[in-house]
């Protein structure tokens, strides 16, 4: 039996979240398959094929999937769907979309953002906002898995010299229809989906100093955030806070600084990937859950790090 | 036209869970349960557009046991007009959710189906998507704003990197996202209006659906802590770890 | 104008007391075949989630409400099969004493330990089982009167305002709810009840009301550590130098032990910190015996109505009655309140039925209540009890002790002497320069653990976007007098973490965290120039209690 992955694109890119996803494909040992259904989406499919571990490539290029409609990338995805065990694709809001339609149409449960792979058939996923895991089974004869991204390494997106072979596009539904969208251009990117965020607590002592901050935000294409403590204290709007009561993150990389760490503020970033802690208290219980560590003035350290960035 | 709105009891987001000693599940025994917040927002968005005049009723279904009622009851409260409860031992699998509701679709045949985007204990989003499928019904998931009219439903949606229209022709099934409303309180007096509110109960057999396990859980864990790391003596070591070691700069 | 509901009676509060009122109230509805409307308004997100104690109960009142309660389910489900009593003499020695020198009250056969917050949720069902309608989330937040100066019932919380005061798009303004005749049943130092004293001058007569802190944990024990059934209460170390209190802890079932700590409020050292004397006090080998190796799932406080007999204020005003901890019917020799809460309730719910059953005005005072609490074995009891508190706070715990054991064990609580302790619990505080600091050792996170990671699992929540619920009379009075004199204490004797004082640029500034607050009400009564006041938040608001 052999997996068939769904590339995650934008028609002209590869999102690297489905390098994640061949990552966990690889997990379950079979030979794998990545379907790249767009529109004008060949060199999505050219580098698809170049990805590390990838056995074939099958595009289809239609106006159908041009805007990933779920209708019809479910309607393509049962087509192909013979012969595989496994259907994996990204947990992201185009996977989410169309992904449970495949799984009832073939009268399958679907196993949602797994984070681990225990053995072919099992698989470890959070529950209650990742505040528990769940080990879950599948019963059915084909697994239909969406895959957190960030909880797995990218596979290497060179190396591998897959064939790339068209398949016969199905028809585009005739009930829902693309009207228009909106892709966010912000200077800076957005708290919650941010890769990296730059946090300000109680300790940056005031608004303006809240611009020491910004100007390592900049540096590094960040966002920024915030404790209540600061936003308590004035410092910045409450949209900023980060924490139980703010907005739960889980970037790539978390720069606490000026943050005592408070149970209330981890609950909003113990997720991320890795967390830098700069604090003049060197018991700040911050630094307990910090991957690195630097205690110290932060008046001094936030314009020497903007300086070497 | 007529809006269904299908709701879960879940967890209330205020209290924090704890994973059982003998890791079969997490604990909720007397814990606060509520209406699962995103199922709340589909209640509200229903019951605007019955107020604008755009609907004309709002049926909510919810698939547990008795103690569901509660959340239909609150539904009710917010201002549907009645409400049907299948009756099951516990929640069930969102697959066989989806065949459940596909026959309330089939008996009701509302022109918009509305439901939360996701629960917040189970966290599978795939129940509205895959009623969508079983009934043939198009969909637009994590709604962030809609307008509705006789013919067609036209739903912007939150997905990654900002937002998508999509325009669906009725009837269709409409999954909220956080941002498309926020409930009203709920007034008293129709909290004791909603008890006198039509409640039926319906039960899997009733409709003719037979309920199939997929899943088995074989455990549930509390997360990993996470360890404290290393301390680094000056921002030059800093940015070399981040870099060389992390790789995340 | 608002809208309004009428009903025969309202209660505020779904306690043990509000709860108790509203069942025995349809049940002579129901005996006489009589129509009744009756409603309980509550201020926490469901009914039990606000109610926190220890606790052992007597379940006399119960017996009398539902006689067959065992059948009906009642969650009292642990009953007490060992008593232990400690005197604490220092951080790592204590001695079990024996039985015989234990005060009568304090023996625990025949008494059940229970999660009174699950014991209420039951009551709750009961409750709605015969006709009341309960509705949580719904905050009693001001007290309404007839033009005659009589109680016309109470207006619950506008919700939807902004922290700014502004309405926000959600706004909806609060309900008058307009009854008969109104009870409130708000608990220790409940908001309105305080306005009622206050008011209808009703504790004139009395000694001034005494109070203590109480705080709980709930924790899951290792299997081979479990005894149910088992009491351990003790008094000594880590409290000195006149702070006077006592610790519990029990084992109830599935694998589950309480610990707590109460410290009485007219402690007089600022520099004290309840919370930390209660972390400290579980590293003690008596307690940490049974804890090491478990988890801690819940934590908790709330101020307790300990003055009993001689303190107690008169109960009733035109329009109302006050009943339960809300006048303070606790019986503090029996560290119990519960039967007597329950019990107050039902003579409430008695002599409500008689009055509305006949058609006299309804605004009549019901003078009647305190002839049938007189009659009733909860007068008797406390009046026993009178001398157990003002003992230990006049001679102390060794002297007072003693003192208690004749009281009690010799004279059954009838010796002829009254003692009086009049002084206010607020009024005991001294200077922080004259009073010793006192060093915490920080908490290991295994046994002990910081506020706020306390805080986190009492579930609190408050909506973000409301006017604070802790009104400061003199804004400045915190920093001018409070810090200076004091070192502000509202910092340390906040079991919340609500009161900070933080430095910016220099200067001191006064931070309250409303949000963290699990409305234990300490603030309000504990703060020395009573600058405090407590107030309901938007409904719903406040910690999530489970199993507490």
């Amino acid at each position: 039996m052999s997996t068939l992955i769904i590339a995650d694109h934008d028609n002209q890119a590869l999102n690297p979240a489905t390098l994640s996803v061949i990552t966990a494909a690889k997990a379950l040992g079979q030979s794998i398959t990545v379907l790249v259904a767009g529109s004008g989406c060949g060199a999505v499919a050219e580098a698809a094929a170049q990805a590390e571990g990838i056995e074939k490539v099958l595009l289809a290029d239609s106006p159908a999937y041009d805007k990933a409609l779920a209708e019809n990338l479910a309607e393509l995805v049962i087509s192909l769907s013979s012969g595989y065990s496994h259907i994996l694709t990204a947990a992201s809001t185009t996977g989410k979309d169309f992904m449970p339609r495949v799984a009832a149409q073939l009268d399958v449960g679907q196993i949602s953002e797994i984070i681990a792979v225990e053995s072919a058939d099992t698989f470890k996923r959070p529950i209650y906002a990742g505040n528990a895991i769940a080990t879950v089974q599948s019963l059915d004869a084909i697994k239909v898995i969406t895959v957190r991204g960030s909880a797995f390494d990218r596979s290497a997106a060179t190396g591998g010299s897959a064939g790339i072979e068209s398949v016969t596009a199905t028809a585009a539904n005739d009930r829902s229809a693309f009207v228009k969208e909106e892709l966010v251009v912000s200077e800076r990117p957005d708290l919650t989906s941010a890769q990296i965020v730059v946090s300000g607590g109680r300790g940056l002592g005031s608004a303006e100093n809240f611009d020491l901050l910004a100007r390592v935000a900049d540096k590094l294409g960040a966002a920024i955030g915030a404790s209540r403590a600061a936003v308590d204290a004035g410092y910045v709007s409450n949209d900023l806070q980060v924490g139980q009561t703010g907005k739960i993150v889980a970037p790539d990389l978390y720069i606490a600084v000026g943050i005592s760490g408070a149970i209330q503020h981890l609950a909003g970033m113990k997720e991320s990937k890795v967390i830098v802690a700069i604090n003049k208290d060197e018991e700040a219980p911050i630094f307990q859950i910090a991957d690195y560590g630097l205690v110290g003035d932060l008046f001094e350290i936030l314009p020497e790090l903007e300086s070497k960035l | 036209m007529k809006i269904l709105v299908c709701v879960k009891r879940v967890i209330d987001y205020n209290v924090k869970v704890r994973v059982k000693a003998d890791q079969s599940d997490v604990d909720l025994t007397n814990v606060k349960m509520a209406l699962n917040p995103f199922c709340e927002i589909a209640v509200e968005e229903a019951v605007r557009l019955k107020e604008q005049g755009k609907a004309d009723e709002v049926v909510v279904v919810s698939i547990g046991p008795k103690a569901v009622q509660e959340q239909l009851r609150t539904a009710l409260a917010l201002g549907a007009d009645r409400a049907i409860q299948i009756e099951t031992e516990a929640a069930p699998e969102a697959l066989n959710t989806a065949k459940l509701l596909a026959k309330v679709v089939e008996q009701e045949q509302p022109g918009l189906v509305l439901m939360g985007k996701q629960s917040i204990d189970s966290d599978n989003n795939q129940t509205g998507q895959m009623l969508a499928a079983l009934i043939g019904a198009p969909q637009a998931t994590f709604a962030y704003s809609l307008e509705l009219d006789a013919e067609q439903v036209v739903v912007t949606r939150e997905v990654d990197g900002g937002l998508k229209t999509l325009a669906l022709k009725l009837p269709a099934v409409v999954t909220t996202d956080l941002r498309l409303n926020e409930p009203r309180y709920v007034k008293l007096p129709d909290i004791m209006k909603a008890k006198k509110k039509p409640l039926a109960v319906e039960t899997p057999d009733g409709l003719g659906v037979a309920l199939k396990q997929h899943q088995t859980v074989l455990k549930v864990e509390a997360p990993g802590q996470r360890q404290a790391g290393i301390r680094v003596d000056s921002v030059d070591a800093l940015l070399d770890k981040l870099k060389n070691e992390a790789k995340v700069i | 104008m608002r809208e309004s509901m009428e009903f025969d009676v309202v209660i505020v509060g779904a306690g043990p007391a509000g709860l108790a009122t509203a069942c025995r109230l349809m049940q002579l509805a129901q005996d006489n075949d009589q129509e009744l409307s009756v409603c309980v308004v509550e201020k926490g997100s469901e009914v039990g989630a606000h109610i926190l104690s220890g606790a052992v109960i007597e379940s006399r009142a119960l017996d009398e409400l539902f006689p067959d309660w065992k059948a009906m389910g009642a969650p009292l489900h642990t009953a007490v099969t060992k008593d232990e009593v400690y005197l604490l003499t220092s951080a790592t020695a204590g001695k079990c004493l024996p039985n015989a020198l234990v005060p009568k009250t304090m023996h625990n056969q025949g008494n059940y330990i229970v999660s009174l917050g699950n014991l209420c949720r039951w009551l709750a069902e009961q409750a709605e089982g015969l006709g009341v309608e309960v509705f949580p989330g719904f905050a009693a937040a001001e007290i309404l009167y007839h033009e005659d100066g009589s109680v016309k019932g109470i207006a619950t919380g506008d919700m939807g305002i902004g922290v700014d005061g502004e309405q926000t798009a959600n706004y909806m303004e609060g309900m008058e709810l307009h009854a008969k005749y109104t009870v409130f049943a708000e608990g220790c130092r409940g908001h309105l009840g305080k306005q009622l004293i206050a008011e209808f001058g009703l504790d004139t007569e009395a000694d001034a009301q005494h109070y203590a802190i109480g705080f709980k944990e709930l924790w899951q024990v290792p299997e081979e550590k479990h005894q149910p059934g088992l009491v351990v209460h003790g008094t000594g170390w880590p409290l000195q130098g006149g702070t006077s209190g006592g610790f519990f802890l029990y084992h109830l079932d599935n694998n589950e032990v309480v610990v707590g700590l109460i410290v009485d409020l007219n402690y007089s050292n600022p520099w004290l910190s309840p919370f930390d004397e209660f972390q400290r006090l579980k590293h003690h080998p008596v307690l940490a015996q049974h804890l090491e190796g478990g988890s801690r799932i819940s934590y908790g406080a709330r101020a307790i109505t300990k003055g009993g007999f001689n303190t107690l204020p008169k109960m009733s005003f035109p329009g109302g009655l006050l009943v339960g901890c809300n006048a303070g019917t606790l019986n503090f020799s029996k560290i119990k309140g519960t039967h007597t809460a329950m019990k107050s309730g039902m003579v409430a719910a008695e002599t409500l039925f008689d009055a509305l059953s006949n058609s006299e005005g309804a605004r009549a005072e019901l003078t009647e209540y305190a002839n049938r609490f007189a009659d009733s074995w909860v007068y008797d009891e406390l009046f026993r009890a009178r001398n157990f508190g003002p003992a230990l706070h006049k001679f102390g715990p060794i002297l007072g002790g003693a003192f208690n054991f004749i009281d009690q064990n010799l004279f059954a609580g009838k010796l002829p002497i009254t003692l009086h302790d009049r002084s206010a619990d607020h009024t005991h505080l001294v200077p922080a320069d004259q009073a010793m600091q006192i060093k915490y050792p920080k908490p290991d996170g295994k046994l002990s653990f910081d506020k706020l990671s306390s805080v986190f699992i009492s579930n609190t929540n408050h909506e973000e976007n409301q006017p604070c619920h802790l009104r400061l009379k003199d804004p400045e009075l915190p920093i001018r007098d409070n810090l200076p004199t004091y070192a502000e204490p509202a910092q340390r004797y906040c079991p919340a973490g609500v009161y900070e004082v933080v430095e910016e640029g220099g200067q001191a500034r006064f931070q309250i965290n409303a949000q963290n607050c699990i409305h234990c009400k300490t603030c309000d009564i504990k703060d020395p120039a009573q600058n405090i006041t407590w107030v309901v938040p938007e409904g719903g608001g406040g910690p999530n209690y489970p199993n507490m």
